[in-house]
């Protein structure tokens, strides 16, 4: 019997839904239709917010199609349509079914105009809309918006929507944006306390900048509870802030272990001063501007690997120029550090003003892979995707290289090249061979280190610039002739200026590592690591 | 008429390929033409920025030649390149005036740069077209600054934020030398006439080409969480902006929670961007490639078609160079000579379009009116407008939320001719006698 009227129950609920669902649409159409003649901001803003008063999902498609800039009319006939363009001619969708309904010359079209007050808006009727959503994920995002941005009208709607949930975590989180919701509403102290408790023990910097502004416009106990919690929050985010610092640190130390390491084969091992070096990895990041290049015009569905496929060319192009340098150049100033030192630079120079000529004197996009944007929360540190990649690169790379050096038959050669020059030539090894191929090794490798750094840095004539003094820091610093002291030497440098930079600015943080290293150097002239025996007396 | 048109074309483009070679004026120009100096560094550091000027200053001189050239005479560049290095600027500014003999020069970007060549045009009384936005503080007499002053561009963009973003915490972000060390004074100063405690503003420097950024922006994170609306307001110069743009989309900064707005950004330098994690944050100019006049579509149409890259951006400081040189070539037209005494005088006055839909004016100070425009970045790295003054701002060279320099003002018509005119001393001469 229970289960008939439920059934009947249904079917009346299903009947009536429809019903209202038609004449829900016309008036839904007639509201969007307004977004035409919405004069300004403010305007278009009442249309956003009665559209999210109707509490209807459907319209979620064109509020977010808004945010993005996508909702344009017709100038013929004012309609409203969500449009995606594509070389000056633009699709046309239904704004309520989504359905593709024609297309158009973006000229016939005229765009909803947004601004960031707007998509803040958009952001929060947004939020209220998906709380019910059959996915934990878009219900946690509207939980978390609620959070920031707290409106005691949505106590209702929370409550409503905490007693169905059964994502424990996403509960968690309706509990708090509730919370925070109350704390702006004006229910009694009692709450409040109550409240203040719940946003305290969330932690994290929303949570505090919500306590702050509450604590400013209170008083009595309410205000002692915000500013204890508060505190609070404070001291747990002071430990993050200096792992934070930590890893920074070796954030930095990767980026410039992977300048600096090349260099440490050129200028450690050979002795060569390389003011080209820069160079390489600029040419690296060149090397991968141009298979993006390519990706981007012939083959966008391997845009995701265009970084593996750039690391060997890199590696093969920056290396063929280090060959040719060292047969070309360098081969005849060995032992004549002054001459090599300006003919490098000279050479750094041309190859600058080279690319300057081949590309233009302007920045080159070199776009990241979906697998390097964005970022992960850690506790209350965001870990970017891009640095945390570069610095297991920078180790592989590390790691590779130890092992060539110190496991293959060529690491055997350079290294006996390097200590003995006439000794290794009389047991039958090729020296000006090994020292060319030494040479374009040191190249390839700061050539790998450009298709890293174009992720983080500029693609500009300029890039190598930037990089040639810190890798020379670092070398020097590390000991000359030792790949683990430029690996200790960059993670050093690299921790030292992040924990001095939040105290003394970046300014006066980069000065102080100077005058520090200088010091050092003072007191240990031949690095970290010094080279022993006789190799450091020829 | 048509071969005559091509004639001059490659004529010029050929004069213009012998100079840039070899720096020296072509010899086969046999007819008397009047010289434009154009000096913008071609190689070196602000090369990425000061190429397009040059193009564009050929650009200009090539449609003025088509026009029929000036009193009767064509137009000729001499073009040198100052390789961003800044007393190389002063030598350049030399060899234009004294052996090139030009009649004016367009050019500088750095504020460095200008400084260097100042001594050199007031000793050889030549006349400069500045076109960069700049930190003010100066009037010269044979220099007309065609970029903003502060008040064309940093206070219209605080004042966009306070009212209608509503933001109370303010971080000032630069690079560490005078432009944004004189701007952020100046902000510092106005913020807080405006009632912003000292608390709520943060004020931060990083050096030329600053590429680790991940201190600083979890800092703004940090200084952001104090439960008031903060925003950013960036004089970080050219490069060092992608980088730093690229940390705060990849640590999830968007401009609805913390905006930036930038003073140094421009089509230009988002050209090497992936914009689409920065669309909503700001930039303050005086004119934006997007800005929909039939002035800006033909400009725009005429410069693709000379660059013959139909992807080449246009930005603010070539719309100055664009007012600066029509209001010289209007100054020459009325003064019938290009004597530069007689220039400086006729040009005080002169008003030409701009590209915005106005005239622009050259105001007795040498700076001249612009509007002022607000605009979010765009998914396809160009600018909406989402505001813009009502009407035109005077440059204001002197600011007036400066103690020392409140009380000056510049008139360089006669009887004052005075670039630092003390008002409560009543006499001229004051802070900064350049």
């Amino acid at each position: 019997m229970t289960f008939l009227r439920a059934i009947g129950l249904l079917i009346l609920l299903f009947a009536t839904s429809g019903a209202s669902a038609q004449s829900n649409e016309t008036a839904l159409r007639e509201t969007i239709g307004g977004l035409s003649s919405a004069k300004n901001f403010r305007e278009t803003e009442e249309i956003v917010r009665s559209l999210g008063a109707t509490g209807d999902p459907v319209v979620g498609r064109v509020l977010n199609a808004l945010s993005d800039g996508n909702v344009s009319f017709r100038k013929s006939d004012n309609t409203v349509f969500i449009v995606s363009e594509r070389a000056g001619r633009a699709k046309l969708f239904d704004p309520i079914s989504g359905d593709e309904v024609g297309e158009a010359a973006t000229t016939e079209l005229t765009k909803v105009k947004v601004n960031n007050g707007l998509r803040r808006s958009i952001r929060e009727v947004f939020a209220t809309l998906t709380l019910g959503s059959p996915n934990p994920a878009v219900r946690q995002r509207a939980a978390d918006t609620m959070f920031i941005s707290p409106d005691p009208a949505a106590i209702e709607g929370l409550d409503a929507a905490i007693a169905k949930e059964d994502v424990a975590s996403v509960k968690e989180r309706m509990i708090q944006a509730r919370a925070a919701a109350v704390l702006a509403s004006d229910l009694p102290e009692a709450d409040k306390l109550a409240a203040i408790e719940v946003i305290g023990a969330r932690g994290d910097r929303s949570a505090l900048s919500l306590l702050v502004s509450y604590q400013g416009r209170s008083e009595g106990a309410l205000r002692e509870a915000a500013a204890s919690a508060a505190a609070g929050i404070e001291s747990t985010i002071a430990v993050w802030n200096a792992a934070q610092n930590v890893w920074y640190g070796i954030s930095l130390g990767s980026v410039l272990l992977l300048a600096a390491i090349g260099l440490a084969i050129t200028f450690g091992v050979m002795g060569v001063i390389n003011m080209a070096h820069g160079e390489m990895v600029m040419i690296g990041a060149y090397t991968t501007f141009v298979v993006q290049n390519i990706i981007r015009t012939s083959y966008p569905g391997l845009f995701d690997y265009s970084l593996a496929i750039a690391l060997p060319l890199a590696f093969l192009v920056a290396g063929f120029v280090g060959l040719v340098m060292e047969r070309g150049l360098i081969r005849f100033l060995y032992g004549r550090p002054l001459e090599t030192l300006l003919a490098t630079w000279g050479v750094s120079l041309v190859l600058q003003q080279l690319v300057r000529t081949i590309f233009g004197p302007t920045n080159r996009e070199v776009g990241n892979p979906s697998w390097m944007s964005g970022s992960f929360q850690l506790g209350e540190m965001a870990i970017t995707w891009n640095r945390l990649w570069i610095v297991v690169f920078s180790l592989a790379v590390f790691v590779l290289l130890l092992y060539i050096f110190n496991r293959t038959a060529w690491g055997l050669q350079m290294r006996a090249v390097t200590a003995n020059r006439r000794m290794a030539a009389s047991m039958g090894i090729r020296t000006p061979w090994v020292d060319a191929f030494t040479f374009a090794l040191g190249s390839g490798i700061a050539g790998i280190a450009g298709v890293a750094l174009s992720q983080v840095d500029n693609v500009s004539p300029d890039l190598g610039q930037g990089y040639i003094i810190d890798s020379f820091m670092v070398v020097v610093f590390g000991g000359v002739g030792n790949l683990w002291g430029t690996l200790v030497g960059a993670m050093s440098l690299g921790i030292l200026n992040k924990f001095l930079e939040p105290y003394a600015g970046a300014v006066l943080g980069k000065i102080l590592v100077l005058v520090l290293i200088i010091l050092f150097i003072q007191k240990r002239p031949r690095g970290l690591f010094a080279l022993k025996g006789r190799a450091v007396e020829a | 008429m048509r071969g005559s048109f091509y004639g001059i074309k490659t004529m010029l483009a050929a004069s213009v390929l012998a100079t840039s070679m070899s720096f020296a004026v072509p010899s086969y120009a046999q007819e008397e033409t009047i010289k434009v100096g154009i000096l913008h560094s071609l190689s070196g550091t602000m090369a990425i920025s000061e190429t397009t000027l040059k193009d564009t200053m050929l650009f200009l001189i090539d449609e003025q030649n088509k026009k029929g050239g000036l009193l009767g005479k064509k137009l000729e560049a001499v073009v040198v390149d100052p390789a961003s290095d800044w007393p190389l600027f002063a030598e350049k500014a030399r060899e234009l005036i004294s052996v090139n003999k030009v009649s004016a020069v367009f050019g500088c970007w750095t504020s460095v740069s200008r400084k260097s060549v100042l001594p050199v045009f007031e000793e050889l009384n030549n006349i400069l077209f500045y076109p960069v936005q700049y930190e003010g503080e100066e009037s010269q007499r044979n220099v007309f600054y065609t970029g903003a002053a502060p008040n064309q561009q940093a206070i219209p963009a605080v004042d966009y934020l306070m009212n209608d973003e509503g933001v109370e915490r303010w971080v000032l972000a630069g690079t560490d030398y005078v432009y944004p060390q004189t701007t952020n004074k100046i902000l510092q100063a106005y913020l807080e006439s405006k009632g912003v405690a000292k608390e709520d503003i943060m004020v931060n420097y990083t050096p030329f080409g600053h590429s680790d950024w991940q201190t600083i922006v979890t800092d703004i994170k940090n200084f952001g969480s104090a439960g008031k609306k903060t925003a950013v307001v960036s004089t970080i110069n050219g490069d060092a902006n992608v980088p730093f743009y690229k940390e705060l989309a990849n640590q999830g900064i968007k401009a609805e929670d913390i905006p930036v707005v930038a003073f140094s950004v421009g089509e230009e330098e988002l050209a090497g961007l992936d914009t689409a994690p920065l669309v909503g944050h700001l930039t303050a100019w005086n004119y934006f490639q997007s800005v929909d006049t039939p002035e800006n579509a033909d400009f725009i149409a005429k410069w693709k078609e000379y660059t013959k890259n139909p992807d080449r951006v246009t930005n603010d400081p070539m719309e100055a160079h664009v007012i600066g040189f029509n209001m010289w070539i209007k100054a020459v037209e009325k003064a019938g000579t290009t004597e530069p005494d007689a220039v400086i005088d006729s040009i005080i006055g002169v008003s030409v379009p701009n590209l915005t839909g106005g005239y622009s004016a050259m105001m007795p100070n040498h700076h001249i009116t612009k509007p002022v425009l607000i605009g979010e970045i765009q998914a396809d790295g160009q600018m909406e407008t989402v505001w813009q003054t009502s009407g035109l701002v005077v440059g204001d060279e002197w600011s007036d939320y400066l103690p020392d320099s409140k009380d000056l003002i510049a008139d360089w018509r006669a009887p004052m001719s005075c670039g630092n005119f003390n008002v409560a001393a009543g006499k001229c001469g004051g802070k900064g006698t350049n």
